[in-house]
């Protein structure tokens, strides 16, 4: 019974691995992927002296920690809210709603951004326009184009991302809450004293979690953001590696990069995971 | 609500959460209603910002020209046909896949397990998948769609915690004493009682099917086979609106430019609407599947 799934997970997941040597060889179309001659770190050496190579680098540290930063207080703090909604049926309005988003595709998303924030017939850019402040397209510019996307990244996800939340709340003991009040404990303090910590565990596992993947910035909503204008801040390792090697056919040069990022993602994940086990004593492994 | 009673920082409290709630509702639900309005008032209005709460000069252009592009069919009914297969592909290789590590007595659990989880940290990257679907030569087939992805090991996870806390390993022996096998024991018994955790996993490997695009920007060259999100991104991300060319650029440029962006709203409502329809009967599940998932790693 166990078979079929196994077989997936070998061929679609372990067999790519075999062919992460690529980034060692030359790819020869005829003679397939092991067929190639050494070249040993030639690749990742090209890469690192590559004039991209800085911009690259930052780009998708800046796009992922800002939605870190931002992005991961921000599900924890509406869970906490609500979580304070006492009415039963309002709470089930705002669940609703917040976690619509969510559903939505990302190519959905990213034409809703273009429709919405367009200067010249989006609500967002007339709004912008008639308050004064000119003629400003958020889509191409690249002092906006961060925070247009993990703003719009919270929007669609902060409320899904907070299920986690409100299902760790959901087992603090309710005599907690007795007490605390018994205590004389205003709401304020209840929630500082008994709902964070309550929520503590959860938030590391998932910050551990988060910071392993600060490289590996989603492919799919930056490409479908970046145009001409904003490339210079929104080429990231991810699309990078899209481009040459799917679009020009540079293989071994493609897999050099993405196996690049995926030690700097390891790293990172160690990393946090030591740090997060010599602090709180919580990890992941 | 009375005010007596309460002290004032109960009555800030109230007033700041207030506040912060309706903010928080505006900000979500009003561009979504925004998009249902644009899609059918006059382009013209919409985007000189004179459409804020109601529909104003009622046109169904729009829809009506969404309707009659072949594209959006076409696309259509690729996406049901990946979503429907694909999930049921998967649900038949997660589910037995989950039951069987669930049951202690598997030796090689544990060893199974952790071939599962390190997919998770480690894989291949792009290039060596993509040489490897070329090779398999399931590159512009319906295949890519759902083999490749049959089994999610966070949902295999899910399924296993699920089916170790729920099924007493009392009832399997009931059941082999009465002489049943594994695997009648898992078409008869388990999987009636697991309904919740199949909506669950049916649900989130539906929806993936459904938002679907990478698979096929990567692997698929073929205009016939294209889900809609594809389509989707020609419409509105590529401006190609209208199925004859007319509108890009084109001579009829201003003419053609008013209409495209209802088109696109419109767009949007159409290709999002099978999900929104189906989210207030999907919404009970949604805790949980966390819950099931959370119980322990």
């Amino acid at each position: 019974m166990i078979f079929p799934a196994i077989a997936v997970i070998f061929i679609f997941n372990y067999i790519p691995l075999y062919g992460v040597q690529l980034a060692f060889r030359d790819y020869d179309f005829s003679k397939g992927i092991t067929g190639g001659e050494w070249r040993g770190l030639y690749y990742f050496d090209q890469f690192i002296n590559s004039y991209l190579f800085a911009d690259l680098m930052k780009n998708t540290f800046f796009i992922s920690l800002a939605t870190i930063i931002i992005g991961f207080p921000a599900p924890i703090i509406l869970a906490l809210i609500l979580n304070q909604i006492r009415r039963k049926k309002l709470k089930q309005i705002m669940q609703t709603t917040v976690y619509l988003p969510h559903f939505i595709s990302i190519i959905v998303l990213v034409g809703m951004l273009n429709v919405l924030l367009s200067p010249e017939t989006g609500i967002v850019g007339y709004l912008m326009k008639s308050g004064g402040m000119g003629d400003i397209n958020l889509l191409a510019s690249t002092t906006s184009f961060i925070p247009v996307y993990v703003l719009s990244d919270i929007w669609q996800h902060c409320g899904w991302n907070s299920i986690i939340y409100l299902a760790a709340l959901s087992t603090v003991d309710p005599l907690l809450y007795d007490s605390a009040k018994m205590d004389g404990a205003s709401r304020w303090q209840t929630i500082r004293y008994v709902d964070i910590p309550a929520i503590v565990p959860t938030m590391i596992i998932l910050f551990i979690l988060s910071m392993g993947g600060i490289l590996g910035t989603g492919f799919e909503k930056v490409f479908l953001m970046q145009n001409s204008l904003n490339l210079p801040v929104s080429e990231v390792i991810a699309t990078y590696v899209y481009k040459i090697g799917i679009m020009s056919n540079q293989f071994s040069y493609a897999a050099a990069i993405g196996l690049f990022n995926t030690v700097i993602n390891f790293i990172f994940l160690f990393a946090v995971n030591a740090i997060a086990k010599r602090a709180s004593n919580m990890s992941l492994f | 609500m009375s005010i007596r009673g309460k002290s004032p920082s109960e009555i800030m409290f109230s007033i700041f959460m207030f506040v912060v709630c309706t903010f928080m509702f505006l900000i979500v639900a009003y561009p979504l209603y925004f998009i249902i309005i644009a899609s059918i008032s006059d382009s013209q209005l919409v985007s000189t910002g004179k459409v804020f709460l109601i529909p104003k000069g009622i046109s169904l252009f729009g829809y009506k020209e969404i309707f009659q592009d072949p594209r959006i069919w076409t696309g259509y009914r690729n996406t049901m046909t990946y979503t429907i297969l694909g999930t049921f592909v998967n649900l038949l290789f997660t589910l037995p896949a989950a039951y069987v590590l669930s049951r202690r007595e598997f030796r090689a659990r544990r060893f199974i397990m952790f071939f599962f989880v390190v997919t998770l940290f480690f894989n291949g990257g792009l290039i060596p998948t993509y040489l490897l679907m070329k090779g398999l030569h399931l590159t512009n087939t319906i295949g890519v769609f759902i083999f490749p992805f049959a089994v999610n090991v966070f949902y295999l996870i899910i399924a296993r915690t699920f089916f170790e806390t729920s099924l007493p390993s009392e009832l399997y022996e009931a059941a082999a004493i009465d002489g049943c096998s594994h695997f009648k024991f898992f078409i008869q018994v388990a999987m009636p009682l697991s309904k919740a955790l199949i909506s669950v996993i049916g649900l989130y490997y539906l929806v993936g099917h459904w938002n679907d695009f990478f698979t096929a920007l990567i692997y698929i060259r073929s205009n016939e086979l294209q889900p809609l999100q594809i389509i989707l991104r020609d419409i509105l991300l590529s401006n190609q609106v209208f199925a004859s060319g007319a509108g890009v650029g084109g001579d009829a440029g201003g003419y053609a430019q008013r209409y495209a962006d209802q088109i696109k709203y419109g767009v949007i409502i159409v290709s999002t609407l099978p999900i929104l329809v189906l989210y207030p009967f999907l919404q009970k599940y949604f805790e949980k599947g966390v819950m099931i998932g959370s119980v322990k790693g």
